[in-house]
């Protein structure tokens, strides 16, 4: 037995076939289902691609200065634009701003270092998730309820917090997220140098983690700049310049609510024409959150 | 107690440091939480020298080098028990603020842990923290010297600190740690994650350092201890009493613990016997 007959693994095998063979089953279901997921991409991607062509093309051809400076106009009136709407916008959204992303990166430094596994945070945290997912007209009822009531008057003021209420969420979730990112070992580093706690954050915490931090920060502004609902009943609308933050505002949302109801060609126009400058501005702004969200070291 | 720990503290205490104690270091006990770390160790370390730690996993050596300079503070439900004199002060006085302590006995990790920041403004950081006032160039520069590192990044200073392999990371990391002149420089397993070339390197700086830093290692590398340090304590873990407790088995001048060790625990671990 303790000779082994050898001479079985010689034989020479039958020469396996490595050509692909189309027709068999499995590279048939491998086939299908390639098809599949292109045609669900594709799917996926056409409302996308059909909504920017027909902003560009109906949206393209009223965009000018006129457009971008003008007051509206009026019922029958022709020409004018929506300056004064993007003045709106861009003024709540910095108020939202202003207001959301302290309160929200404090929040998120305590969530993330200063208790996190206290009661206080899980709770914190289950809100905040909560809120992300808080229908967006419910943030203007809020505002309505405690600003608007209380100021007598819709206003920029009143929008802006309905606003930041909507952005607060996402901004401390997503600077909690920057921040646990941020390796135990860089901050054992910074103890061992002899930092105190505040330190350690603002040395090592806050700037390791600043990409992801503005990241969260420039994506809510994007989502409030786009919001509409939580502005109805809060900033109203203005056919004038703002002139000043306690007065009913415009927005280019609103004016895109109104004007595409309306029975006339021009309004409608504009409607178009302000449809893609929101577009563009959230766009400038994921490009801003894409370009300073990446880490410099 | 048990017969180890009777044979083990007056061994330890046997040890007469022969240069200037910089830190006298007494654990009656370590706990986290309920677990009991370390009991009973008596750790001198000198000055100019460098104290090489070694022992098996869990002998409490990382835990009694971190207590040096009061790290373990950071972790919930440490307990230190006994005292630790730095320069006849006792650092666990309750007047003592640990931050303060840190900035006199350095720290360099296993993992090579530099900020996300330019190679310079890592080795700025304590300055900057201490608000030195001088040429911060030529210190940083200095520091990178004394870490041999200089040759090799003097040309980009601007790039970041994560851009470098992980020898040079260390020896980064080494830079930073020299760069305020801290008294003692305590480091924990600092070639662990490094190949033998960059080993060998912080190893000769090590033995450069000690000229005018005092410097505690603990190593899991037998032959490192060997190369480098001038005297060596010998950890070992005590499963007698259920736990896992670790405690300062011997110390004294290396040669004398590598060649002829009194303890039978130290010859066993050191000729690669142990249970």
């Amino acid at each position: 037995m303790s000779n082994i007959d050898l001479t079985a693994a010689v034989v020479p095998l039958k020469t396996p076939r490595l050509e692909r063979q189309i027709f068999e089953v499995r590279a048939m279901k491998s086939l299908a289902l390639t098809a599949l997921t292109w045609a669900a991409a594709i799917l996926a991607s056409i409302p996308l691609f059909s909504v920017i062509y027909m902003l560009v093309v109906q949206g393209g051809a009223r965009l000018d200065w006129e457009a971008l400076s003008a007051l509206p106009p009026a019922g029958f009136e022709m020409g004018g634009g929506f300056g004064n709407a993007i003045v709106g916008t861009l003024v709540m959204v910095a108020i939202a701003t202003a207001l959301s992303v302290p309160v929200g990166i404090l929040a998120a430094l305590y969530l993330a270092i200063i208790g996190p596994q206290s009661k206080i945070s899980e709770v914190a945290r289950f809100f905040a998730k909560v809120l992300t997912g808080f229908p967006s007209i419910l943030a203007g009822v809020f505002a309505y309820a405690t600003v608007v009531l209380w100021m007598g008057s819709y206003s920029a003021w009143a929008g802006g917090i309905a606003l930041a209420v909507l952005m607060l969420p996402t901004v401390t979730l997503a600077a909690e997220e920057a921040m646990k990112q941020v390796p135990q070992r860089m901050k054992d580093a910074a103890f061992g140098m002899g930092c105190t706690r505040s330190q350690v954050i603002w040395k090592v915490v806050l700037p390791t983690g600043m990409s992801g931090i503005l990241t969260g920060v420039i994506l809510a502004v994007a989502g409030a700049a786009g919001e509409s609902a939580p502005l109805l009943f809060t900033a109203l609308f203005s056919n004038y310049y703002l002139t000043e933050l306690a007065e009913p505002t415009a927005s280019l949302s609103i004016l895109i609510y109104n004007f595409s109801g309306m029975p006339f060609e021009n309004q409608i126009e504009l409607a178009w024409a302000a449809s893609l400058v929101l577009v563009l501005i959230v766009l400038v702004f994921n490009i801003l959150a894409r370009v300073l969200g990446r880490p410099r070291y | 107690m048990n017969a180890i720990a009777e044979a083990a503290v007056p061994v330890a205490a046997s040890y007469k440091p022969a240069g200037q104690v910089v830190i006298d270091c007494h654990v009656k006990s370590i706990h986290y939480g309920k677990f009991h770390a370390v009991r009973d160790s008596i750790v001198p370390i000198e000055k100019n020298r460098i104290t090489g730690f070694i022992g098996p996993s869990g002998c409490g050596k990382s835990t009694v080098l971190r207590s040096l300079n009061r790290m373990n503070d950071l972790v919930d439900g440490f307990r230190f028990d006994g005292h630790v004199h730095y320069h006849s002060k006792d650092i666990y006085a309750k007047k003592v603020d640990p931050v303060v302590v840190r900035r006199y006995i350095g720290m360099v990790f296993q993992q090579p842990n530099p900020f996300s920041m330019s190679i310079y403004d890592n080795v700025a950081f304590g300055l900057r923290l201490n608000r030195y006032k001088g040429d911060l160039d030529e210190r940083v520069e200095k520091a990178l010297r004394s870490a041999a590192l200089w040759e090799e990044v003097k040309n980009k200073l601007r790039n970041s600190g994560l851009s470098l392999s992980g020898g040079q990371q260390q020896r980064l990391c080494i830079a930073r740690a020299i760069a305020t002149e801290p008294d003692v420089l305590l480091m924990d397993e600092p070639c662990s994650a490094l190949d033998p070339i960059a080993t060998r390197q912080v190893e000769e700086l090590m033995l450069e350092l000690k000229e005018h830093y005092t410097v505690a290692l603990v190593t899991h590398n037998m032959q490192q201890a060997t190369r480098v340090a001038d005297t060596t304590a010998f950890f070992s873990v005590d499963i007698s009493g259920g736990g896992r407790t670790g405690y300062l088995v011997e110390m004294g001048p290396t040669r004398e613990i590598f060649e002829a060790p009194r303890e039978k625990l130290t010859r066993d671990y050191i000729s690669g016997q142990f249970s």
